[in-house]
């Protein structure tokens, strides 16, 4: 792990355990209606939080927006050329798809972030909440390592395959 | 039973008396009679009854059911009386009947959002309900009309009411909520209390019903608040994770919690004494010592893992160096190994009692005017009692 990460990876997950304490909030707004308030535009300001942004360096960062009974935690993957940006589009979706599985993923990321987590009081309540903050620093730890890996991948199958298709029109 | 005992073996500051697991979900409140034979806890949108005998795991007594939607408050008052109340608006009131059984009364809220809390006047002839309407019902019984009916404190109100006390005096009502007030009002009610105990109050020389008394700004969210009647003195816990404690002369004192980690809760041991709890999972004691309130100890704090997110790492990398050339069959087994090991925890780690966020705590003995041990309840469907 490089010297910058770690200090990175602490300050997100330090951010993160103070953003997750949520409470069961039933809406002031509309009746009988109980939501996740970051995700509703409304006039109560005072249930909105300060959002956290950290930033590693221009492409690594992570924005956190709480309220009082949701966090939206987004994260951006690095992407340092195009092959890697087909490759996080390609991978974020794949999981995006599959929202419902992750229980924590919001089907959209936020604009100019790659992916984002939702995570509402019902999460907290039903799962331990320094578990939800280790899987996310371990996916923002592994995201990086797959997407090179994946780069390799494809750099040495298109090899491959250049070669074996080129091969036949040498003579 | 020996639950308790079984699960947490090495407890070495013993301040965990019994853990009792009692529903899978969250337990936003809970509340015991008198003589602390039984135990109210919401669930979900259920109100369950427990008879408790000792440290032996609680009794299923009764299930109260009217609401149909989240139960987030329940009281009993020193008649037995169980008030619950709901996101679903309303509340009720459960009359103790000779069979074992509750007789449920709907009470007339007049609110339009979410009951958030609600609490017995000491005398328990009236209660206050807190709501998402910004708006705090005091609620009594009308011989007249057979009902339960409510008066309004609406001003100035800007928010959703999160926690709400009454004064040993039951005139005298705290509340705090999300706008990050704390305000305390007047719920005198004509018939019911009588003007002579609130003579020679510091507070104030008129009461009338729903006046703002005092008015303490605090910015944060109030997530309680709780009076020491005979010091007159009123602290509160915010989001900021702060305790705060004010005086009827306005003299405020903050200190902040060690873990960094908002409380939810607080309860007076004595004088001098604040216990204090919340999502760092495990209580906190502060302590007043020449006029000024510090941290004293944890209680029951779990000793924190060094790393918890990079366990099994290093022993994985180093194995895929032995292999130079992994076959392909093989390397897909390990990596489907090494996916079920992932989220595997050791189990000789050792946690505290509650492995979610305390929300609530209560006296549970007393004696010689300290308490002496305290109730909680969690977001993990658990009640632990503690010895302070």
């Amino acid at each position: 792990m490089s010297q910058s990460l770690r200090p990175y990876l602490n300050a997100v997950r330090f951010s993160l355990e103070a953003a997750l304490t949520l409470s069961n909030f039933s809406s002031q707004e509309v009746e009988r209606h109980n939501r996740p308030e970051i995700e509703v535009a409304h006039q109560s300001a005072e249930l909105l939080l300060q959002p956290m942004h950290i930033s590693r360096n221009e492409n690594e960062q992570v924005l956190i927006e709480s309220s009082v009974n949701s966090v939206r935690v987004s994260l951006m993957v690095k992407q340092a050329d195009e092959i890697e940006q087909i490759l996080v589009h390609k991978f974020t979706r794949f999981l995006e798809q599959r929202a419902e599985a992750f229980y924590i993923l919001r089907r959209e990321p936020i604009k100019g972030y790659s992916i984002t987590f939702l995570i509402t009081n019902k999460h907290t309540e039903s799962m331990k909440t320094n578990k939800l903050v280790d899987f996310i620093i371990e996916f923002m730890e592994e995201v990086d390592k797959e997407i090179s890996e994946m780069k390799l991948f494809l750099n040495a199958r298109a090899r491959f395959v250049a070669e074996a298709y080129l091969g036949e029109f040498v003579y | 039973m020996s639950y308790a005992a079984a699960k947490f073996p090495s407890n070495a500051d013993k301040s965990v008396l019994s853990v009792f697991k009692l529903i899978k979900g969250p337990i936003y409140s809970h509340c015991y009679n008198a003589d602390r034979s039984l135990l109210a806890i919401t669930s979900d949108n259920k109100c369950l009854v427990f008879q408790l005998s000792g440290t032996k795991q609680p009794r299923m007594f009764a299930t109260l059911e009217n609401h149909d939607k989240v139960v987030t408050a329940v009281d009993m008052s020193i008649h037995g009386r169980i008030v619950t109340c709901s996101q679903d608006r309303n509340a009720y009131v459960w009359e103790p009947l000779s069979d074992g059984t509750y007789k449920p009364t709907l009470v007339l809220l007049r609110i339009n959002r979410a009951a958030t809390c609600v609490k017995w006047a000491p005398n328990g002839y009236k209660f206050a309900v807190g709501s998402s309407a910004r708006i705090i019902a005091v609620c009594y019984y009308e011989h007249d009309n057979n009902w339960w009916v409510s008066k309004h404190i609406k001003k100035p109100i800007k928010s959703t009411v999160n926690c709400l006390e009454w004064h040993s005096n039951g005139v005298l009502l705290a509340c705090g909520g999300t706008d990050g007030f704390v305000r305390v009002f007047s719920g005198f009610v004509k018939g019911l209390d009588s003007k002579d105990i609130m003579a020679n109050s510091p507070w104030g020389t008129k009461f009338p019903f729903g006046s703002l008394i005092r008015e303490y700004y605090h910015g944060d969210y109030i997530h309680a608040v709780e009076w020491r009647s005979n010091l007159e003195k009123l602290a509160f816990v915010t989001h900021n994770g702060t305790l705060g404690i004010v005086d009827h002369q306005d003299h405020l004192q903050e200190v902040n919690s060690p873990d960094g980690l908002p409380f939810r809760a607080l309860v007076w041991i004595n004088d001098h004494e604040i216990l204090c709890a919340g999502y760092s999972c495990h209580p906190v004691l502060f302590a007043e010592s020449s006029q000024q309130w510090k941290f004293a100890k944890n209680l029951d704090k779990a000793a924190r893992s060094s790393s918890p997110a990079t366990t099994g790492q290093p022993g994985a990398t180093g194995d895929a160096e032995e292999e130079e050339n992994p076959t392909f069959g093989i390397s897909a087994l390990r990596k489907f190994k090494e996916l079920d090991l992932k989220g595997k925890v050791s189990t000789e780690q050792q946690e505290s009692a509650h492995d979610n966020a305390i929300v609530q705590l209560l006296p549970f003995a007393e004696s010689n005017g300290q308490v002496v041990q305290v109730s909680s309840c969690g977001l993990d469907g658990k009640v632990v009692l503690y010895n302070v």
